[in-house]
């Protein structure tokens, strides 16, 4: 096998997202019309196309700014509407359903008019003669629309339901497996917020378009097409008039969309600037009571919210601008078309009749102006979050799986297996170079303790080792095989990496040690908190393994944490452990606990420990001492203490400070 | 989950929707006009096809064209007034609208900066979020809309059917009979879609709150190759909401065909008996025509009810979800409540281990090492705890108490190092100086006053803290920092308190201490972010300090640098600092040791190293020879 040429452009786990005044989180999470994202001002954010060969090139060009800082980031060019086809697609036979439904409920209720004209101009007469039957045909004609119209309309929103909450639950799903197989580079640089915001705020966007705006649109065309056609029927010279006045209703619709976006693309603006602040307070709670920020707090707060409110009532403004001038048009034409109408009734060129009818039919071509606005709302308003949706699934994970996974070698007697890095090299997508090209070689079993000073690299070195990062050139090797190659639950049993925010998912304490291997049984579960000395905290909590951790009596200190992150690699037993600081809250016993369960449960792992603490070194079989991406010193702990280098001065400060 | 168990039985959407009239008061007149307007407007358009009707009767029969301008204007005139009417009555209502929503929104942030610090232990923040935009918009959304229409479409509905009636009282009785029937079933569809409204609405919090924990615990999830374990759980949840929307579309879609379905009986009954009737000359065909006209027009009203009553419905449960919150009691007024003295008479046992000589009395304040004996609980000054107990509210009563009868004297300038094993209740301790959580016994004295009685503003003043999850705002650096200090306070004092936490690198940040950190800034390293948090603690000079393991994340080397600056901050303040390591201890003058909810020993570290088997472990990990009893 060969060293993968140029391999992946490194991902850049630049956590560092610049400053970004005014991120543009598309939450709108607005009840009825959530607001839409405006669509990017002109084409800056928009690279051409994405330079080949780079995974990560759909971010855009490092020159045209971070798209992640504008929360813009780009889609390919029909990346929208693939979407929304790919979404449609299986449901297709179930929406054709739900149109024709509505179709049919539309033609029973809109034969009631008809059924009328026809009672009194035939069933009348026909009873004067004593025949039933015309009597009888209308009976049983408005029976028939009736119960046609009730049981349409009962079909339609059942199947227009189950079509449009299959597209959302499979676009949540899309978006959250996505999310979750998007590198730990991407979510260093896309906030949780924004994330969020794409799975509710943004979903829910696309609810109202697909349960009311389809239902407002499909109604509204039909309306103006039968009413149309009819008038056209009725007299040419009307039908005229309605169809000239679609000019004027088409060019407002069209000013209405372009000025809606303008307006929704602010509101979003200014409720993710609210959502954020709000967050922020609610999740520091403690600081800013301790602080006395509340007031401060306010103070901010009550001009973001009042920036919101006032775009608020500007898309609301907007929107009566366009009622009036829609409504003004509508009833211009009626009146234009009764005046023209009747003159000609009146001069003989037009039967009373056809006028009368034409008439009654005017007032309901214009019903569905109202309407139109509305779906034009919810329209607007959906496109700005699928194209904010489609820029989210159109990023590529930096670390991707393998299409063709090789399994790794079978082991046979110790658990541990050898880790290689075979000229790898780490640099930040600018360029910036974190771990300059290196070898190293750690053989089976091996305990290896890294530090050195933050920023000297060992975070990236575990995080290559991890793959949550890929080498930019250069490979890792487990046993001989290219992390690349191995498929997630594969590369899971060879490495596992704790790190220092120690996690605890809502549910259980028992469920969040199963983490570590979801199938594992209770019993194991509590032999992995023993091992790691988290068992008499567990039992003494309220519910002991069942505590919930979110609930009642379950608070659980950042030790403790610690602990239970810890009975989940032990749980997880496998081949490489890496420990990224993550002992940092622990006391001394704890710590020590830790040291035991790695000498005696994890015995034969090959383990990489980064650590602050010298303590956790002197169960190490190496040191690495790393300064500026290099390894400056590497031998045995006794051999760098008892030498001059920078470990053994290290250590002496440590000794005094413990000794004290 | 909060939201499970408020779903009470007595509750009436209407009773909930009350509860918004505080709100609303303030916009009452502009409402009301915008509701007389509407009015209006629909009845005008009433009127239109009366116009149209004299038209085809009058100037048309009559071959009048003057008559016919005249009827073209009216029309006109009519139409014209219909569209600024309902114009008028949208821009009446656009912006006072939004203040009411905006309204309720900061009184909501007010309101969570208020209450007490264990109900956001309670409440995911995704819960809080969600009131806080959702159903907050879906409120003003209610009040644009179905509000003003289910009171425009009921006087259109009142005054279509008195038209009906007066034109013929017998088929206006036949209209009106499924009138009784309706009533009935859209109550039963209320009640119905009230839960699944609600069921929907907390199921979203739930799918919000996995989202958010997936993406917060990424490494995690990562780390141990979860991520399809962790798409099943989501597949579930967002399956059971699929379930619900689609039981709430099932009784919508029962509604609505009732609601277009029953009226059309009627009107296809009055339909057949009407042509019998003209038939037999009892009714004229006009009256028939202009009778039937008006129920069709009756159609858009009756029909909107559905939907107007479903969107009440949700906008009463928005409601709810918003004042479960809103009702949560805030912390009250300045003073905590009175609450229970310390069952055992005033410590006189107590200040046994407490008053243990302390060798090291405060550099710099002799004040507290002249009585240093520290019998008597009129002693002035330092930092006092006095048979302080604490369980946390929401605990199950059969728990054991967090900390049971805490007694601890920190003398004015002195240092205390605070000890005890993983989960023995240091950082809960901590939390009830700056009265994050109220004692349920016992007192705390700030140089001899009871904090009860102390308004929490001037208590944060006296003391800060620097907590072990360090939390950075969405700021500059220096606005982190001096928010810990006076208003005044100045780039002297952020100087010297970046020195004191070694935070020198914000030198080579972009913008130096002007870069924007937080959320919405700069991710900074977990060691980084401690010593801004340590930095925010020491820069007002506060009389008390409460350090929670400060140091924990950074490396060896400075952490060394960071003691030997923070030294010379504690020797001119009284502190009480939890410490995990040797090193930590090594700042303080003296060491208590927590076990069992107590204060076990309290002395120099080399004191208690010799004395207490406890600490010894705590300190080395290893059970020493001497003394084995307060090992596990």
């Amino acid at each position: 096998m060969t060293v993968t040429s140029g391999g992946t452009p490194g991902p850049g786990p630049d956590g560092g997202t610049a400053p970004s005044p005014g991120p543009e989180t598309g939450t709108g999470p607005d009840g009825g019309t959530p607001p839409g994202g405006s669509p990017r001002p002109g084409a800056a954010g928009r690279p051409g196309t994405p330079p080949a060969g780079d995974p990560d090139a759909a971010r855009g060009p490092d020159t045209a700014g971070d798209p992640f800082d504008r929360d813009d980031l780009p889609a390919p060019k029909g990346a929208t509407g693939g979407l929304l086809r790919s979404l449609l697609r299986p449901r297709r036979g179930r929406a054709v359903l739900a149109v024709l439904f509505l179709l049919l409920q539309q033609a029973a209720s809109q034969a009631g008019p008809l059924l009328v004209a026809y009672a009194i101009d035939r069933a009348v007469p026909a009873l004067r003669q004593g025949d039933h039957g015309p009597l009888v045909a209308v009976a049983a004609g408005f029976a028939a629309c009736t119960a046609g119209s009730g049981l349409f309309q009962y079909a339609f929103v059942r199947t227009a339901a189950r079509v449009s909450q299959d597209v959302l639950l499979d676009l949540r799903g899309r978006i959250f497996r996505h999310a979750q197989a998007l590198s730990v580079d991407f979510h260093e640089r896309y906030t949780s917020g924004r994330l969020i915001s794409r799975s509710t705020a943004d979903v829910e966007s696309l609810r109202e378009l697909l349960d009311e705006g389809l239902q407002e649109l499909v109604t509204v065309v039909l309306s103006f097409a039968y009413i149309s056609v009819l008038l056209l029927w009725l007299d040419a010279g009307t039908g005229a008039v309605a169809v000239v006045s679609f000019v004027p209703l088409y060019l407002l619709v069209r000013r209405y969309r372009r000025r809606a976006r303008v307006v929704f693309g602010a509101r979003s603006t200014a409720i993710a600037a609210v959502i954020v602040r709000f967050a922020e307070t609610v999740n520091g709670i403690r600081p800013v009571r301790a602080f006395r920020r509340e007031r401060a707090n306010e103070a901010r707060f009550l001009e973001l919210n009042r920036t919101h409110e006032h775009t608020n009532g500007d898309a609301s403004t907007e929107m009566a601008r366009y009622v009036v001038g829609s409504r003004l048009v509508a009833n211009t034409a009626v009146a234009a078309m009764v005046l023209w109408g009747a003159y000609r009734v009146a001069g003989g060129g037009l039967a009373l009749g056809v006028l009368a009818a034409a008439v009654l039919y005017l007032r309901r071509l214009y019903d569905p102006i109202d309407r139109l606005g509305m779906f034009l709302n919810s329209y607007e308003s959906a496109a700005a979050s699928l194209v904010k949706i489609a820029g989210l699934l159109a990023q590529t994970p930096a670390v991707a799986e393998p299409a063709e996974p090789r399994e790794l070698p079978v082991r046979t007697g110790a658990p541990g297996r050898e880790v290689t890095f075979e000229g790898v090299r780490f640099a930040y997508r600018g360029g910036t170079e974190v771990l300059p090209r290196f070898d190293l070689t750690i053989p089976a079993g091996q305990t290896v303790a890294v530090v050195g000073s933050t920023g000297a690299g060992k975070s990236t070195l575990a995080k290559l080792l991890a793959r949550f990062y890929d080498p930019t050139e250069g490979r890792v090797l487990l046993d001989g095989v290219d992390l690349r190659e191995l498929a997630v639950p594969e590369l899971r049993r060879g490495v596992v990496m704790v790190t220092q925010e120690a996690f605890l998912f809502s549910g259980t304490v028992a469920e969040n040690i199963a983490v570590g291997r979801p199938d594992a049984g209770r019993a194991e579960i509590e032999a992995a908190a023993k091992a790691i000395g988290a068992h008499d905290f567990i039992t003494a909590l309220p519910d002991g393994y069942d505590t919930d951790v979110r609930k009642r009596g379950g608070r659980i200190s950042a030790g403790q944490r610690q602990l239970v992150s810890f009975a989940r690699a032990l749980l997880a037993d496998p081949a490489v452990l890496i420990l990224d600081e993550a002992t940092s809250s622990l006391d001394v016993p704890g710590e020590r606990a830790v040291q035991r369960a790695m000498d005696t449960v994890l015995h034969g792992r090959t383990a990489v420990v980064i650590a602050h603490r010298l303590s956790t070194v002197e169960i190490a079989d190496r040191v690495l001492v790393m300064e500026s991406g290099r390894v400056v010193e590497d031998g045995s702990p006794a051999g760098l203490i008892s030498g001059d280098g920078r470990f053994a001065a290290l250590h002496r400060a440590w000794r005094e400070s413990v000794v004290g | 989950m909060p939201g499970e168990d408020a779903t009470t039985k007595d509750r009436s959407a209407v009773r909930s929707l009350l509860r918004l009239w505080p709100y609303v008061r303030p916009v009452r007149a502009r409402m009301g006009t915008a509701a007389a307007v509407a009015v209006v407007a629909s009845c005008l358009g009433l009127v239109i096809p009366l116009v149209l009707k004299w038209i085809v009767d009058g100037p048309v029969a009559a071959r009048d064209p003057g008559g016919v301008w005249l009827g073209a204007l009216a029309v006109l005139g009519l139409g014209i007034a219909e569209a600024v009417l309902f114009g008028l009555r949208r821009w009446l209502v656009a912006r006072p609208l939004a203040s009411v929503e905006a309204a309720m929104r900061a009184d909501l942030y007010r309101h969570l900066q208020r209450v007490p610090v264990a109900f956001h232990d309670r409440w995911p923040s995704g819960q809080l979020l969600s009131r806080a935009t959702g159903d907050l918009s879906l409120l003003r959304l209610f009040l644009i809309f179905p509000l003003t229409f289910l009171f425009v479409n009921g006087v259109t509905i009142l005054v279509g059917c008195a038209l009906l009636l007066a034109q013929d009282w017998a088929l206006g009785l036949v209209l009106l009979l499924p009138v009784v029937p309706l009533i009935v079933v859209c109550g039963v569809f209320e009640g119905r879609y009230a839960l699944a409204a609600r069921r929907a609405q907390d199921q979203i919090g739930d799918l919000t709150t996995l989202v958010e924990e997936s993406v917060l615990g990424i490494r995690v999830v990562k780390g141990f190759g979860r991520h399809r374990s962790q798409a099943r759980a989501f597949r579930e949840k967002a399956g059971r909401l699929r379930g619900t929307e689609l039981v709430k579309a099932r009784l919508l879609a029962a509604i609505w065909a009732v609601i277009t379905a029953v009226p059309e009986v009627a009107i296809g009954a009055a339909l057949v008996l009407g042509t019998v009737r003209v038939a037999d000359g009892e009714l004229s065909a006009g009256t028939l025509v202009a009778f039937l006209s008006t129920a069709l027009a009756l159609r858009w009203p009756v029909d909107s009810i559905g939907f107007l009553l479903a969107m009440s419905q949700e906008a009463a449960t928005a409601t709810e979800r918003y004042f479960e919150v809103m009702d949560e009691p805030a912390e009250t007024g300045e003073t905590a409540p009175a609450r229970p003295v310390p069952g055992t008479a005033p410590a006189p046992a107590a200040p046994g281990p407490v008053s243990a000589p302390g060798p090291a009395p405060a550099p710099g304040s002799g004040s507290g090492s002249g009585s240093g004996s520290g019998s008597g609980s009129t002693l002035p000054g330092g930092l006092r705890f006095e048979g302080v107990s604490f369980r946390y509210p929401d605990a199950p009563p059969e728990a054991a108490p967090v900390l049971a009868g805490i007694d601890l004297w920190i003398r004015p300038g002195e240092t205390m190092a605070l000890v005890g094993a993983t989960g023995s209740g240091k950082t809960t301790l901590t939390a009830l100086v700056p009265r994050l959580y109220e004692a349920s016994g016992g007192r705390i004295l700030l140089d001899g006053e009871d904090i009860a009685g102390m308004p929490r503003e001037r208590l944060r003043g006296l003391v800060t803290v620097a907590f072990e999850e360090p939390t950075l705002f969405s700021a500059s650096v220096a606005e982190n920092v001096l928010m810990g200090g006076a208003a005044d306070a100045g780039p002297g004092e952020l100087d010297r308190a970046l020195a004191v936490a070694q935070a020198g690198f914000v030198r080579e940040l972009p913008e130096g201490t002007a870069t924007q950190v937080g959320e919405q800034g700069l991710s900074l390293s977990g060691g980084q972010r401690q010593r801004l948090a340590l930095a925010r603690a020491v820069v007002g000079r506060p009389r008390f300090l409460v350090l929670d393991d400060p140091l924990s994340a950074l490396d060896v080397h400075t952490e060394a640098l960071v003691e030997a600056a923070l030294r010379e901050v504690l020797a001119g303040t009284t502190a009480l600092v939890v410490a995990h390591r040797p090193s930590t201890v090594q700042l303080a003058d003296r060491v208590a040791l927590l076990s069992g909810g107590r204060i076990a020993a309290v002395g120099t570290h080399r004191e208690l190293l010799r004395d207490s088997a406890e600490y010894a472990w705590l300190m080395s990990g290893e059970a020493t020879a001497t003394a084995t009893g307060g090992v596990r």
